[in-house]
């Protein structure tokens, strides 16, 4: 293991100079020494070399998409165009304050508000806010509209927010955080809603329906329609999880099919990189009815240029950034649909769709599929027969990927199907790169039946071996001890 | 077609392995009526070639602060970045991957979160650090919900002077549960204790203060803190500002219970605005109340040193409605930056630029004090790297004079309910002398009346 940077300090090692004082006037006469700090932070002493080799190996530790086929079921681990990299570097657009004077940002003030017009036209929703700083603050600003939306008209009373029971952790922690109950609705043999159960739990105290749509199986939800008017029947509003927008796109618009608002990825649908986690962007669509509600500020137009628009400030939820969300994250976005177009954009859609069925047909003799139907853009297998015959669970089989050069796939979720693994391998994937995952997968079906050791003691070739999770919950050892 | 690998020759081929004549075949579930009938709207795709043309127009419509000197902070702040953080966190390997859930193949993200959670530990002089929050906003507000999850008090008093944005943000974050927000008076733009001890009451539950507040001005923590913890329940909550604490008293050393901030400055561009990323740290004891990933140290099968995901009982994936926070994805490559930033400064850097900052920004605030009918709002009290000036007109205007002639003069207050004559100022340590000078002067020769 790589020692920590904070074992490798050496006292007096510099990695930058800064100019020489001037003017120079002792601290102690500018800040009374009671608000002084006594003993310096420990921050490590490097040389710039003794920095880039600490991390670039620590670099070289992780999978990346570079590297080779990420399948994250519901993150859309697609690549990561690097024109939009290089693009973004432009010091006109890192180097702008929040609060210049308009006057000053009209570039990036156009890129976003166009961005702003090209999602409303991708979802077929009027409005957007660029605001959230992922998807989940998506959600929570979404839900807050819903919120606002019944109180503005007096329904205060409507206090629940209703949830397939395939859905991601987000969604019922977003609603709760709004202060919302919520309540679980059943799927059905068909790994959709279950509409009876939708009808005997709907009722006036209804303030919405949340879906993913494709739903986290990798299935159109097509009762969509019925759903939809069973939930404005009593005036509760439909709000889309567009987590799965990427097999979407051209195909359907959202706001056309049922949904009142919704939240978009730009981190996944829109190709801009996650980060090791984030940043990401999560802006919110929604129909006109609740476009008071929006977050201010919204990237507005008039005949001197663009501006923050502030002009629905009273009826607003508010803000959820500080200042208009996560811009650079924008900017690759806006990039992406700018060099792929309205054909290019569908394209994406039939190929992820292609790519994720062709990856199931390939693998469905030697894993189980529980709803073994045309998926969208992922379908979810899972090894329950592998821990029926061989003892080998999901989790045994998603370490033995990491030994083949794989990331594994999302696992054990969605909750609803047992050993669960998710496999969204997106359109930016070749055949010959499904095709030798796909052989990997099958390799290690065959390695359960015959060496099932191997699985257990999986992974062996990566930089360290099976972590114990246990344990470290035990010892919470968070931080590195600095010594003096 | 750009970024899709595949030919029309082999999705025909892979149509036919999975056993359909045509695409459409496949998204049978998708009805029929509810199906795009046209392409979307949107303008002609362009080459690379043509985007970079494209782009490089837009960019030219901005004014950056590389052309025009910026004075700007209010949260946001124009730092100087070493060259070697922009290499790091543009390998591929670091950007493009995701959340660290396979840990034996994301030891290079582990680790550097390890470490950002002890630099922040450090600096802060707290026990554990999450690996970020969204901003410093998201932070704060995520703080004050804790502290209603530790001791069910649902009552909560913010000071008038943290940043009037994050108190939007915590207006939005605390209203689901209603969480009673109490603001308490100022006096000399900081917290007028006085008014603050007759606020609180044995349901108070948290106190926010921000120091360096959003006027700049440093806030009297340790006298603060006594009236705080005169409930021994009430948890005192804290914003800093990373950089401020290279010099300024850790938070751990007026008992800080939640210490939160705006990253940005640590190695991070402004981007206008974003992304930004909030740090969170706490005692231990409070470990599993806390929003957020949190990374911990652990063994391979083989004994070796390892790191993962830890405490993930939390969160949401797990615990659902009953998480400590929505929170999934989060700003992990701004604390890459940060970790880099920071490695790359070392101790005497960021005391440096932390001393610097400080330097600068009260060489100009004395300058502008001797400028007829200027004057500084607060000339007693101590502040950071930021001062509220009053002009003898209103500071929209200061802005716009100073604007031709290539200075970005500071942040007018009257948006946040100040007076229309007040100017906030930030300097940090990339302002030279000249271009302190150059302020002070092109303010001296507005002779506004
Ligand atoms: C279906 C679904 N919904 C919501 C989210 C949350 O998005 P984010 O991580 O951007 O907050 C995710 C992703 O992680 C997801 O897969």
């Amino acid at each position: 293991m790589s020692k920590t940077i904070f074992e490798i300090s050496v006292p007096g090692c510099k990695g930058v100079t800064l100019p020489p004082r001037d003017p120079d006037i002792p601290l102690d006469e500018i800040i009374p020494q009671d608000f002084l700090r006594e003993k310096p932070a420990r921050i490590p002493e490097l040389s710039e070399i003794d920095v880039m080799r600490h991390f670039i190996p620590l670099s070289q530790k992780n999978h990346c998409i570079e590297k080779g086929l990420y399948p994250l079921g519901s993150c859309t681990m697609k690549y990561n165009p690097k024109l939009n990299e290089t693009l973004v570097r432009n010091p006109a657009f890192q180097n702008l304050h929040p609060l210049q004077p308009e006057s000053t940002l009209q570039g990036t003030l156009q890129t976003l508000y166009e961005l702003q017009q090209d999602l409303a036209e991708i979802s077929g929703l009027d409005k957007v806010s660029l605001q959230p700083a992922a998807g989940a603050q998506g959600e929570f600003t979404g839900i807050r509209i819903i919120f606002t939306y019944h109180h503005s008209k007096g329904n205060t009373h409507k206090h629940k927010i209703i949830i397939p029971d395939s859905a991601h952790g987000t969604n019922p922690a977003s609603c709760a955080l709004v202060g919302y109950n919520v309540v679980e609705l059943k799927s059905n043999a068909y790994g959709r809603c279950d509409l009876a159960h939708l009808k005997s739990i709907v009722d006036d105290n209804t303030a919405g329906f949340m879906l993913t749509n494709p739903n986290t199986l990798g299935l159109f939800e097509d009762q969509i329609e019925e759903i939809a008017s069973i939930i404005h029947s009593v005036d509760g509003l439909m709000y889309l999880d567009g987590a799965n927008l990427n097999a979407l796109l051209g195909l359907v618009k959202p706001g056309k099919i049922g949904f009142d608002l919704m939240h978009f990825n730009l981190h996944k649908t829109f190709a801009t990189p996650h980060g090791g986690g984030g940043p990401g962007s999560g802006p919110v669509g929604v129909c006109d009815k609740l476009a008071p509600f929006l977050p201010v500020p919204l990237i507005g137009k008039n005949d001197k240029g663009y501006f923050f628009d502030y002009s629905h400030q009273n009826t607003s939820i508010g803000k959820v950034h500080t200042f208009y969300g996560n811009v650079a994250v924008m900017l690759r976005a806006y990039f992406y649909i700018r060099t792929l177009g309205a054909n290019g954009l569908r394209r994406v859609a039939e190929n992820a769709i292609i790519n994720a069925n062709y990856l199931m047909a390939l693998i469905k003799d030697y894993y189980h599929i529980q709803y073994p139907e045309y998926c969208m853009h992922e379908f979810v297998a899972d090894s329950t027969w592998q821990k029926k015959e061989y003892g080998i669970n999901t989790l045994n089989i998603a370490k033995r990927l990491l030994d083949k050069g794989f990331h594994a796939p999302t696992v054990y979720f969605p909750l609803i199907v047992p050993e669960a693994m998710m496999i969204e391998p997106t359109e930016t994937e070749s055949k010959d790169s499904l095709d030798a995952f796909a052989a990997a997968m099958i390799e290690i079906a065959q390695e359960c039946k015959e060496n099932p050791e191997l699985l257990h003691n999986a992974p062996l070739t990566t930089p360290v071996r099976r972590v114990d999770d246990v344990l470290a919950a035990k010892l919470l050892d968070t931080s590195f001890p600095i010594k003096d | 077609m750009p970024y899709i690998p595949n030919t029309d020759e082999e999705r025909k081929q892979m149509l036919e392995k999975i056993g359909v004549h045509s695409f459409e075949e496949l998204i049978q579930a998708i009805p029929e009526k509810l199906r795009l009938k046209k392409p979307l709207n949107l303008t002609s795709p362009l080459s690379e070639l043509e985007l970079t043309q494209l782009v490089n127009l837009l960019a030219s419509q901005n004014i950056d602060t590389q052309k025009f000197s910026c004075f700007l902070g209010a949260g946001v702040y124009d730092h100087f970045i070493p060259a070697a953080v922009d290499t790091i966190v543009s390998r591929p390997e670091f950007y493009t991957a995701y959340t660290p859930y396979q840990a034996e193949v994301s030891q290079g993200t582990l680790q550097y979160i390890y470490e950002y959670q002890t630099l922040i530990c450090e600096l802060t002089g707290m026990e554990i650090s999450n690996a970020s929050m969204y901003d410093g906003a998201t932070a704060v507000a995520e703080a004050i919900l804790m502290a209603v999850r530790k001791n069910r008090l649902k009552k909560a008093i913010i000071s008038p002077t943290i940043h009037p944005e994050f108190i939007k943000v915590i207006q939005s974050y605390t209203a689901g549960i209603g969480l009673e927000l109490i603001f308490c008076h100022t006096k000399d733009g900081r917290i007028d204790i006085d008014d603050l001890t007759s606020k609180m009451d044995e349901n108070v539950g948290s106190v926010v203060i921000q120091t360096p507040n959003f006027l700049g001005n440093i806030e009297s923590m340790n006298e603060l803190e006594k009236v705080v913890h005169s409930n021994p329940k009430t948890l005192l909550i804290v914003s800093v500002d990373p950089i401020s604490l290279a010099i300024l008293k850790p938070p751990s050393s007026y008992k800080a219970d939640i210490v939160t901030g705006e990253g940005q400055a640590l190695g991070n561009n402004m981007y206008m605005g974003g992304p930004l990323f909030g740090f969170f740290a706490t005692h231990k004891d409070m470990a599993r109340l806390m929003p957020g990933r949190i990374v911990g140290a652990t063994v391979d099968v083989e004994g070796k040193k390892a790191y993962t995901l830890t405490l993930q009982t939390r969160e949401q994936h797990i615990r659902r409605e009953k998480a400590t926070s929505n929170i999934c994805s989060n700003q992990s490559l701004c604390t890459l930056a940060a970790t880099v930033y920071l490695s790359l400064l070392g101790k005497e850097g960021l005391i440096e630029v932390a001393t610097q900052s400080a330097q600068k920004s009260h060489f100009l605030a004395q300058e502008i004090a001797y400028i007829p009918k200027f004057s500084l709002c607060y000339p007693e009290t101590p502040f950071f790297k930021e001062f509220a000036v009053y002009c003898p007109v209103p500071a929209k205007r200061v802005i716009q004079d100073m604007l031709n002639k290539h200075i970005f003069a500071g942040v007018d207050l009257k948006p946040y309910g100040y007076d229309e004559n007040t100017l906030l100022i930030a300097v940090t340590e990339k302002k030279t002398r000249t271009e302190l000078e150059e302020y002070a002067n092109a303010l001296r020769e507005m002779h506004y009346e």
